[in-house]
């Protein structure tokens, strides 16, 4: 057989190939040729053939049956087959294959090989690419590795060991004795490393981080005398003393003086110096100041130091390299939350960068520049924003539209520029807004009460200019429906008011809805409108024959109202005028529930009213007051979440029992009190078989889950969110009973874990009637700041045919929905 | 870093490292993938970009992308030192060296990598070193190919 031909000649004939295929054609056969060669266990050739394969590789040929091959080589005496074999395996072989592990053993020999490059290859390799396994099984010879004088190896057993501390943190420990002179070492390559390998430590361990905090002064000499001492040929990099391990340094600085004073206060000095006396031109000094200005500010640095950094990164955005400009914006943003006012000094130059070419640029100067808008720089900023929006790419429009809306609501100095801003973000960039934000937008227009006739005009003339931006034209013809009159009186004070007739805003809204640009729910907001229009026009008749054409649409939703519409003209006119009345303001708070939510924290207050002395049973009219006062009042109607009336305030105990996660098992069930007769009107609720005004209110969506169900207790949960605060999350329970005996003294308890706060409120009764003929309801509230996953424990206890019944039971299933 | 891909103005590869561990399919998956984004790039434009959940450093040397995967707290100023620097290790060690060198020599350019970045990680800071070590290990290579080729000859 002929030897296998080099490796540079087969490079030279695949590069000949003029097509794809021929270059298949070509490997094909050299790989058939490589595979027989490897079945005859050739030992000359081998290296020669792996190597090829290697390139074949990277073209993207597949080469895995050369991996055992590789370990072939790594076994072999030669350091030329050990070079490649080495290569072969970082290249062919991963993690995922259990033929890794057959490196293993070699690896370990060749780490305590008598010539230093094959330990090399070892070390290089196992810190590449070692496995877990493979790095417990030799964290030992690293170690040892690392305590060598030879300082070749002992740089990279540092390597290799923080490679094996990734992979195995467990391991950590165990190189803490060896990292004791690391940094007393004069080698830089030992000296970079080691600060690598400390960083890492530091990084993963708060112990190691106290640790080694006493190493701040070693560090501060070192990075001093790097920078003191004249031009070393070794190192220099324009004039920069080995750049690479100042920069490593200052990184390790960071993490030493980060929440500590003492050590922050030892680096002072040195950050200082740093910052001042590092040379700018070239682009290896500004590496080292943007690792400053990064230390600076993140340890408790006194507050010029902190000025100095944002100054330098003010002349970074002044830079001519983008790449500096980019670095500046990226820092600028995390510290604005910070130092605010120190970014703000900034803020002309931010906003310049709008204007750069590149689009991570513009990126970060958009977001620095919707965190710098407040209420003095509003109206400038905003000008400038919205020429941005106007000449960005489309990727861009949607988060600065929705950044707009959002500074627009937080700043506004007027409402009409408020309104005057929308507009212009919904004709300029009105298809990338949000869905959401047409229907905030009409709630903002329906409170602007003064400005409704100047708005109607505004998207009136919109509309004539432009009907493809949905959102726009949404917003419009919902106003247009609303405010037709004041469009048609010409009442506008703001600006000049437009002469226009009832059948000209009637072509335009029919013009909606022929147009092929309007989308079905377009078509549906105008159709809306026209007919809001028949009590705000003379002109009737012509919309009773648009609304009547509809009634055949094949659109399902638009033949729906068409035909609603219609029955609304001829049966129900009499109700129309107040049918389609002017809409009420609507507020974003609700009109439901307490604006503020009582601590509560699962525990249960004790019972406010008197037990002894429940209140008779009052008219309904009263109780009905009583619970618009629980739901209207803003003053906060106090926990009045309680059991029984007579149990008393050792309540609390027992849910804190729930809490406290132990077995309620012997706790006495609370002896149902001998004077309460079932007839025993609970407080507000009572006499209102549910809570009508709870249920009603349209639930956001959330299915209703069936919390419990046990021995014929059903007892489901639905929820709504609670308007203003959608934090809180609004359970009524649903208790119902399907045995053929009533459940008396009913009580329901319930606990949430500490990130949560729980209200009770009182229930609508404690009997829950037999077969299902009734149920018990009862309000929670639940505060979930933290949007974790709500859990809850609930606990009841009731009496039944005569005997007391207790149970505890979770509720782990409530739909994602509900704590979102 | 968590990986080093070289690449041509068209996009054939000349040199990956990787120092994570990922399957093939999916090294093939985010190559194909950087390499389109970083080609589609205008001159005029910064070297960083934002790519999946890593930050990429790319430099154009003549007909040769260098491109680097660095993490969240990685400086990408120095990154761009440090593929620099390797475009002088590499130019030292063939004297003036260009795409074809890399091509033709690409297990060499693997070598020196390998005796500058460890794990991620610059493990020398010295050019002058570097060179050395490979200097040295490239004379072992030789003198036992050399000691091999004589024994092959003697035993014809």
């Amino acid at each position: 057989m002929p030897a296998p031909i080099r490796l540079r000649e087969l490079i030279r004939t695949i590069r000949t190939a003029r097509t794809q295929a021929e270059e298949r054609e070509m490997i094909q056969k050299e790989c058939a040729a490589i595979r027989s060669s490897f079945r005859e266990e050739d030992n000359t050739y081998r290296c020669r053939n792996v190597a090829k394969l290697l390139y074949m590789h990277m073209l993207g040929y597949p080469a895995h049956f050369g991996q055992l091959e590789c370990l072939k080589l790594i076994a072999s005496q030669k350091f030329t087959d050990k070079r490649i074999g080495y290569l072969g395996a970082m290249l062919l072989l991963d993690e995922r294959q259990d033929v890794h592990l057959l490196m293993t053993n070699c690896i370990k020999n060749d780490l305590n090989h008598s010539t230093q490059y094959v330990q090399g290859l070892a070390l290089c390799t196992l810190g590449c690419m070692g496995s877990s396994e493979m790095c417990r099984d030799l964290a030992g010879e690293v170690e040892k590795l690392l305590k060598t004088s030879n300082s070749y190896l002992r740089k990279k057993a540092a390597l290799c060991a923080v490679h094996v501390i990734r992979k195995v943190p467990e391991l950590m420990e165990m190189f803490l004795p060896a990292t004791k002179n690391l940094l007393s070492e004069k080698n830089h390559g030992v000296l970079h490393t080691s600060v690598v390998l400390l960083t890492e430590m530091c990084e993963r361990s708060p112990d190691m981080l106290a640790h080694f905090r006493k190493l701040v002064p070693q560090l501060v000499r070192i990075l001093k005398n790097l920078i003191m001492s004249g031009y070393s040929p070794e190192h220099d990099v324009s004039g920069i003393s080995d750049p690479f391990l100042q920069v490593r340094i200052l990184r390790l600085l960071r993490i030493l003086g980060k929440s500590d004073d003492d050590s922050s206060e030892a680096m002072n000095d040195i950050l200082a110096q740093v910052a001042t006396n590092t040379e700018t031109s070239k682009n290896v000094g500004n590496a080292i100041l943007y690792e400053t200005v990064l230390t600076i500010m993140d340890i408790k640095s006194e507050s010029g130091l902190r000025v100095l950094a944002i100054n330098i990164l003010g002349r970074f955005l002044l830079n001519n390299d983008k790449n500096i400009r980019y670095v500046a914006l990226t820092s600028l943003l995390k510290t604005v939350q910070t130092d605010h006012n120190a970014v703000q000094r900034h803020r002309s130059t931010i906003v310049d960068c709008l204007k750069d070419l590149d689009v991570s640029i513009k990126r970060r100067a958009m977001e620095l520049s919707f965190a710098l808008v407040n209420g003095n720089n509003i109206r400038g900023m905003m000008k400038e924003l919205l020429y941005f929006l106007d000449s960005c790419d489309p990727e861009f429009k949607a988060d600065c539209a929705s950044g707009v809306f959002l500074a627009a609501e937080k700043y506004a100095p007027s409402k009409r520029w408020h309104i005057d801003t929308i507009m212009r973000v919904l004709t300029t960039a009105g298809s990338y807004v949000r869905d959401d934000s047409v229907p905030n937008l009409i709630q903002l227009i329906t409170n602007s009460v003064e400005m409704h006739a100047y708005t109607v005009q505004r998207l009136y003339k919109a509309l004539l200019d432009d009907i493809s931006q949905q959102p726009l034209v949404q917003v419009a013809s919902w106003c247009i429906g609303e405010y037709g009159d004041l469009l048609v009186s010409g009442q506008c004070e703001e600006e000049e008011p437009i002469q226009v007739t009832e059948d000209e805003v009637l072509d335009v809204l029919e013009g909606l809805l022929v147009s092929n640009l309007s989308t079905p729910v377009t078509r549906g907001y105008a159709l809306t409108a026209i007919m809001k229009l028949s009590t705000r026009f003379s002109s009737v008749n012509r919309i009773k024959k648009v609304v009547s054409i509809y009634g055949s649409s094949i659109d399902v939703e638009l033949q729906q109202r068409a035909v609603e519409y219609n029955a609304l003209f001829k049966k129900y006119d009499h109700m129309r005028p107040a049918l389609l009345e002017r809409m009420p303001i609507m507020e974003k708070t609700a009109t439901n529930g307490p604006t503020e939510i009582v601590q509560t924290n699962g525990e249960t207050e004790p019972s406010v009213v008197e037990a002894k002395h429940p209140p008779p049973v009052t008219q309904p009219a009263n109780q009905a007051n009583d619970l618009l006062d629980l739901l209207g009042g803003n003053d906060v109607v106090p926990v009045i979440q309680t059991t029984m009336p007579t149990k008393p305030a050792s309540a609390g105990g027992e849910l804190l029992d729930l809490l406290g996660d132990l077995s309620l098992s012997g706790a006495p069930a609370p002896a149902p009190a001998p004077s309460v007769p079932t007839s025993q009107p609970s407080f507000l609720l009572d006499g209102l078989s549910s809570q009508p005004l709870f249920n009603d209110i349209a639930a956001a969506g959330i299915p209703p889950m069936t919390a419990y169900s046990k021995n014929g207790l059903k007892i489901d949960f639905t929820f709504e969110r609670a308007n203003p605060n959608p934090n809180i999350a609004v359970i009524t329970i649903h208790a119902s009973n399907s045995t053929e005996a009533d459940m008396t003294d009913f009580v329901f308890q319930a606990a949430v874990p500490k990130t949560f706060q729980l209200q009770l409120l009182s229930p609508s009764s404690n009997v829950v009637p037999a077969l299902n003929q009734g149920t018990v309801t009862q309000v929670i509230r639940v505060l979930n700041l933290q949007k974790q996953q709500l859990r809850m424990r609930i606990k009841l206890t009731y009496t039944h045919k005569g005997s007391p019944v207790q149970d505890l039971a979770e509720v782990n299933n409530f739909p994602p929905q509900s704590w979102q | 870093m968590q990986f080093m891909l070289l690449f041509s103005r068209q996009g054939k590869l000349r040199l990956q490292k990787w120092y994570v561990p990922l399957s093939d399919k999916e090294k093939k998956k985010i190559t194909r993938e950087l390499v389109q984004t970083v080609l589609a790039r205008k001159p005029k434009m910064c070297s960083f970009l934002e790519w999946r959940d890593l930050k990429i450093v790319y430099k154009r040397y003549a007909s040769l992308y260098f491109c680097c995967a660095i993490e969240d707290q990685d400086n990408e100023l120095i990154t761009l030192e440090i593929i620099h620097r390797y475009v002088e290790l590499l130019d030292k060690y063939f004297g003036s060296v260009c795409e074809l060198d890399i091509i033709f020599n690409f297990e060499k350019a693997y070598f020196i990598l390998d005796e500058f970045v460890l794990g991620g990680e610059a493990q020398e800071t010295s050019k002058k070193n570097v060179l050395k070590a490979i200097e040295q290990a490239d004379l072992l290579f030789e003198t036992t190919t050399l000691h091999y080729c004589t024994k092959f000859k003697s035993n014809k």
